[in-house]
């Protein structure tokens, strides 16, 4: 064999990082198949959702209360210097309202929630991993995707949602706030600007994104945690790259489903 | 029912650009006890993952009862597992759940046990461990020797034909391990279990190895009882068993 040939067949660094890519996408899709297949078992035993549930929802709430506070109160202001002069205070309800229903509420909370928990659920899983806990499950014959992805994967697709609706009314009463106690906008000029142009499908727009956003979270997570491999080290490369993942998807999908919702569904 | 329980023919497996296993042939009669050593980083625990379908084979195949496991649908797999019982080497007890839940997790997962008797068998399993009363316990409060003992009475809650133990002394005390040993010996006989277990801990070996078998460049290098192993004059065995540096094995 000459030294010519092997050169040939060894992949160069980009080939090698477009199949390690393609490898994981191909992987995740894997996961998901396997996790939606075992959605009816485990909703037969709801219990292991349901501690995802508080654990993903409930542990969660205090982060989104406070990040959307501020990202109310920031919109506010950022969007009263704007104003002035140009716009009238009437809008500014308006705009803090619609860019809070359809991006800020469902895009920060993901962020948030996707460092909180995507990190959480991959140290979780990666830990499991390395310390055999993962093949005792198998050995026992007990599937790891159904006993641990699809209750995170739920809880995740399910809290998500409720955690937007949260944070959507604290950042619009952060925004509201500020707005009538900094910036002495009258509390009825506000509210009549919110009302303004709402719409129900902009409170829907944000519900699926969220949705998909807890999706994006628990599947990185557990894909991530699953593979992990090597000890401490590898769990911590499992944890960044769940979280660099989750967060990366959740703007690239949040601009997909901003193009259908808007230019197809809603248009 | 054939004679021999899990048959092992030229199995080959490569992890990463090591070789590990590299044509391994090997037989389980039914009943037996078979002790697997060799030094670390030759393959014992990768071997033991083939029984269970952790890991498949590049090459070869395994046979547990007569069935080949990589041709095995993922419902008969499970089904095969729950007739075999792991004991991991750190134990791999679930640090989410208590001592009793995981006992009883493999009755509530795959039988339709009603919960107060579910609790009597993990309370049984934990008394024929010497670990009784430990239900409500975290794992993260017991000792390295209680750990693997819980892990064991998880093990055999599903009461399973074939045990497979890896390292089941290492890292414990020499008082601790003879407790385990002493163990494992007492639930073969009484259980009359197939079993493998790897080690390199010679004591061990020679306690509850009916036959013992020496793992050396991805092959069984020596097979014999307990006995014949102690006499054999095979310079890599002797080498081994008086855990000498100096001898025809190279340091790792």
């Amino acid at each position: 064999m000459s030294d010519s040939a092997t050169e040939t067949e060894r992949p160069t660094w980009p080939e090698k990082f477009l199949l390690g890519w393609l490898e994981d996408v191909g992987e995740v899709f894997l996961l998901l198949g396997d996790t939606l297949r075992g959605i009816p078992a485990a909703l037969a035993r709801p219990k292991l959702v349901i501690a995802q549930m508080a654990h993903i929802g409930v542990g969660s709430m205090p982060l989104t209360v406070i990040v959307a506070l501020f990202t109310g109160a920031v919109a506010a202001v950022q969007a009263s210097y704007q104003f002035r002069d140009y716009v009238p205070m009437l809008y500014l309800g308006t705009v803090i309202g619609k860019s809070v229903l359809i991006e800020l509420g469902p895009v920060l909370t993901a962020l948030v929630v996707g460092g909180r928990v995507g990190a959480s659920i991959a140290a979780e899983l990666g830990t499991m991993r390395v310390t055999e806990q993962v093949d005792a499950m198998e050995t026992m014959g007990i599937s790891p995707v159904r006993f641990l992805v699809v209750p995170r994967f739920l809880a995740a697709i399910t809290m998500l949602p409720a955690l937007t609706i949260f944070a959507d009314v604290v950042a619009i009463l952060g925004g509201f706030l500020v707005a009538t106690l900094t910036l002495d906008v009258p509390a009825h000029t506000f509210v009549s600007g919110l009302k303004l142009y709402f719409k129900t499908q902009d409170v829907i727009s944000g519900l699926i994104k969220a949705f998909f956003f807890g999706g994006i979270i628990a599947m990185m997570g557990c894909y991530y945690g699953l593979k992990s491999e090597g000890g401490a080290e590898g769990v911590g490369i499992a944890t960044t790259q769940a979280v660099v993942a989750s967060c990366l998807l959740i703007l690239i999908v949040d601009y997909i489903l901003a193009s259908f919702l808007f230019r197809v569904i809603f248009a | 029912m054939p004679d021999t329980a899990i048959d092992f023919r030229g199995l080959k497996k490569r992890l990463g650009r090591k070789e590990v296993l590299r044509g391994l042939d090997l037989e389980v009669r039914r009943g037996e006890c078979l002790v697997i050593v060799g030094r670390s980083g030759t393959g014992k625990s990768v071997l033991l993952k083939h029984v269970v379908g952790l890991m498949r084979p590049d090459e070869g195949e395994v046979r547990v009862n007569g069935v080949e496991v990589e041709t095995l649908a993922e419902k008969d797999l499970l089904e095969l597992r729950r007739s075999m019982g792991m004991l991991f080497q750190g134990g791999a007890l679930f640090d989410s759940m208590s001592v009793g839940e995981n006992v009883g997790l493999p009755l509530r997962e795959h039988t339709s046990m009603p919960e107060p008797q579910v609790e009597i068998v993990v309370g049984e399993k934990l008394s024929l461990v010497g670990l009784e009363g430990t239900e409500e316990m975290r794992t993260s409060s017991l000792s390295g020797g209680m750990k693997k003992r819980a892990a064991l009475a998880r093990s055999l809650v599903l009461n399973p034909k074939i045990m497979l133990y890896d390292e089941p002394t290492t890292g414990l005390d020499p008082i601790t391990s003879d407790l385990i040993n002493r163990l494992i010996k007492r639930l073969q006989r009484r259980l009359g279990m197939t079993s493998i277990a790897v080690t390199h801990d010679m004591r061990s070996a020679y306690h509850i190895g009916d036959r013992i078998a020496m793992l050396h460049e991805g092959r069984i290098h020596a097979m014999g009882t307990p006995e014949e192993i102690q006499a054999t004059t095979d310079p890599a065995v002797r080498q081994f068993i008086e855990g000498s540096a100096e001898g025809p094995l190279l340091p790792t």
